[in-house]
């Protein structure tokens, strides 16, 4: 009876096709929030993540997430080296000084000040330049988007001039950092210098970085510095999911994307069951002749549900091809980078799409299981 | 030998003020190779009968037997497979399945009777040439005229050799010359020694087909009179 199931299905083209574009659009909906949403919240510890050498952040016990930082003292960087089980330790500046261009343009920046000696935290990913050429004296590395933005329209080159209160800086590279959270030109200059682009302040150091030394996982070296020092110590997987969890309790973003998420949610399971509804509606007469047939509930019960699978698989496929193509067309703009497609997102969106079917499913299963075969009879 | 014997036969819609009987004590009989008719103004319980006889709707009381089974004796699911088995069904307005062809509706009795759908087809394009569809096995309903389809509808009915085929105004949607052929098939095809076939029918052209007719008025079955068919005359 698969066949005719599936007959049925397609007979009306215009209706399949309704249908099938309503589970997409569900589908496509709520891929699309919660891949986007995925990509704001990582945005949050963006910066983390590029930090690939260092496994251990060291901070104050008041600082959160990593844009709100609060100082460390100076000597706070040698207790950390004293801790047994440190490998290397060493500081790191965040600042938010303000950038001028040659041509007057302003911009906000997230400065990164990284060790002179090691330029340990430096970006690996260069586009154009070496990171190396950090150390040569006021140098600095953009990241592309923060380039495009402080030169819109220009061609990207090195050896450009850059003004932070009032030090004059070149340019030696153009890396390739991940996005952040600010959208900020993202900077990254040795800690030395760093520190003297934002207003002087008596405590400058934002982060220590260390490494565990061999033999001792970094949650081990975590509690042994926080237990020595007193300081709060995260792993980067820690330090990037405090971010994350901060942005969701302190902002309306999960709220707004929550929001966005039930309305794909409620419209597609509408859409969807009263579209199904109606086809089943449509096609009662046929589903009384075969229970005057012979057909037994159970059959009719395996052929409903398998019209609602069918439309329902390839709506899914349909979405989340849909949505395939939206990231990895707005993957690689600028404004838009680091979208991703988690397989969580995919599988919560299958989740909704199989509970869209069912309730398709359970509205028509009723009305066929009620129908009395004796209908048929009515011309 | 009695395919249908109804005795006392009782069925009522509804209830309180807004009860109807359709069914009031009805007595009818149909015997195994004869075309038997039952006729009656609109509303006099004829569709009811041919519900309750094919086991489609519930009787409240009164004795029933079709084809020596006892249908109260029998569970649901045994009264799913009896009708399936035993039962062809001739509708008004054929009731095919429009997305299938025509040799796949002809097919499907046999495919919910669980035959391969190869085997069920072939069985199906056999019929169909019978009634004389054999070049059109591949039409979709939509593509036949109304007499194709009834003929369709007739070969659907008959593909699973019932022994009892009933059928609800096989004529009224087809005109003179359509309707004389649509139940000359009917008779050529459906009348063998072990099949009884009732026909439900207002349409009066037709009765010349018939073995017996029962008439029905109000939920009863006033009058029954025999003849030699037409069939049988020619």
């Amino acid at each position: 009876m698969r066949f005719i199931a599936l007959r049925m299905l397609t007979a009306d083209r215009s209706k399949y096709l309704g249908l099938i574009f309503a589970i997409a659009f569900c589908t496509f909906l709520l891929q699309n929030q919660s891949s986007i949403f995925a990509g704001i919240m990582r945005r949050t510890g963006s910066q983390i993540a590029d930090v690939t050498e260092a496994s251990v952040w060291v901070m104050d016990p008041q600082t959160e997430y990593f844009e709100q930082t609060k100082a460390l003292k100076d000597t706070d960087l040698l207790r950390v080296r004293g801790v047994d089980g440190v490998a290397w330790a060493v500081r790191l500046f965040k600042g938010n000084p303000v950038a001028k261009t040659e041509s007057g343009k302003y911009a906000v920046t997230t400065m990164v000040g990284i060790d002179d000696e090691t330029l340990v935290g430096a970006p690996r990913k260069m586009l154009l330049g070496r990171w190396e050429d950090l150390r040569l004296p006021d140098s600095v590395i953009v990241d592309r988007a923060g380039y495009r933005l402080l030169y819109p329209g220009e061609g990207e080159r090195l050896g450009r001039t850059i003004e932070l209160n009032d030090h004059r800086l070149t340019v030696v590279g153009i890396s390739d950092a991940s996005a952040s959270f600010t959208s900020f030109p993202i900077m990254h200059a040795r800690y030395s210098e760093a520190v003297q682009f934002q207003g002087q302040e008596r405590k400058q150091l934002s982060f220590v970085l260390a490494k565990p030394s061999a033999g001792l996982t970094p949650e081990q070296l975590c509690e042994r510095i926080q237990k020595a020092t007193g300081l709060r110590a995260r792993t980067t997987d820690q330090f990037r999911w405090d971010c994350i969890r901060y942005y969701l309790r302190n902002t309306g973003i999960p709220v707004n994307f929550g929001i966005t998420i039930f309305i794909a949610l409620v419209v597609g399971t509408v859409v969807a069951g009263q579209t199904f509804y109606l086809f089943t509606i449509d096609n009662l007469r046929q589903f009384g002749t075969l229970k005057a047939i012979g057909v037994a509930n159970r059959t009719l019960v395996g052929m409903i549900m398998l019209q609602a699978l069918n439309a329902g698989a390839i709506g899914f496929a349909l979405g989340t091809g849909m949505e395939v193509g939206f990231v990895s067309i707005f993957l690689h703009k600028i404004a838009t980078r680091g979208l991703v497609l988690l397989w969580q997102s995919v599988a919560i969106a299958a989740a909704c799409i199989i509970f869209v079917v069912l309730f398709a499913s359970w509205l028509s299963i009723r009305r066929v299981l009620r129908l009395e075969a004796a209908t048929v009879f009515r011309s | 030998m009695n395919a249908v014997e109804t005795m006392g036969v009782r069925k009522s819609f509804g209830s309180g003020e807004t009860r109807v009987e359709a069914l009031r004590e009805t007595d009818f009989a149909a015997r195994f190779g004869e075309l038997t008719f039952v006729v009656g103004p609109s509303g006099s319980g004829k569709t009811t009968l041919l519900s309750v006889i094919a086991g489609l709707l519930d009787h409240d009381g009164g004795s029933l037997r079709v084809l020596d089974a006892d249908m109260e004796a029998l569970s649901n699911g045994e009264r799913l497979r009896f009708r399936r088995q035993n039962i062809g069904f001739l509708f008004q307005q054929y009731n095919l399945l429009p997305a299938l062809t025509a040799a796949e509706n002809v097919a499907v009795p046999l495919i919910a009777g669980g035959t391969p759908r190869k085997e069920a087809e072939a069985r199906a394009a056999s019929i169909l040439q019978t009634v004389g569809l054999g070049s059109r096995l591949q039409a979709l309903p939509a593509e036949l005229s109304g007499g194709q389809q009834q003929r369709v509808a007739l070969a659907r009915a008959l593909v699973h050799e019932p022994k009892l085929v009933i059928c609800d105004e096989p004529t009224a949607a087809l005109d003179h010359q359509t309707g004389d052929a649509v139940m000359n098939l009917l008779a050529t095809h459906a009348l063998v020694p072990d099949r009884a076939v009732v026909v439900v029918t207002h349409d009066t052209r037709v009765l010349d087909f018939a073995n017996r007719i029962a008439y029905m008025d109000d939920g009863r079955i006033v009058r029954t009179e025999e003849r030699p068919s037409l069939a049988e005359v020619s």
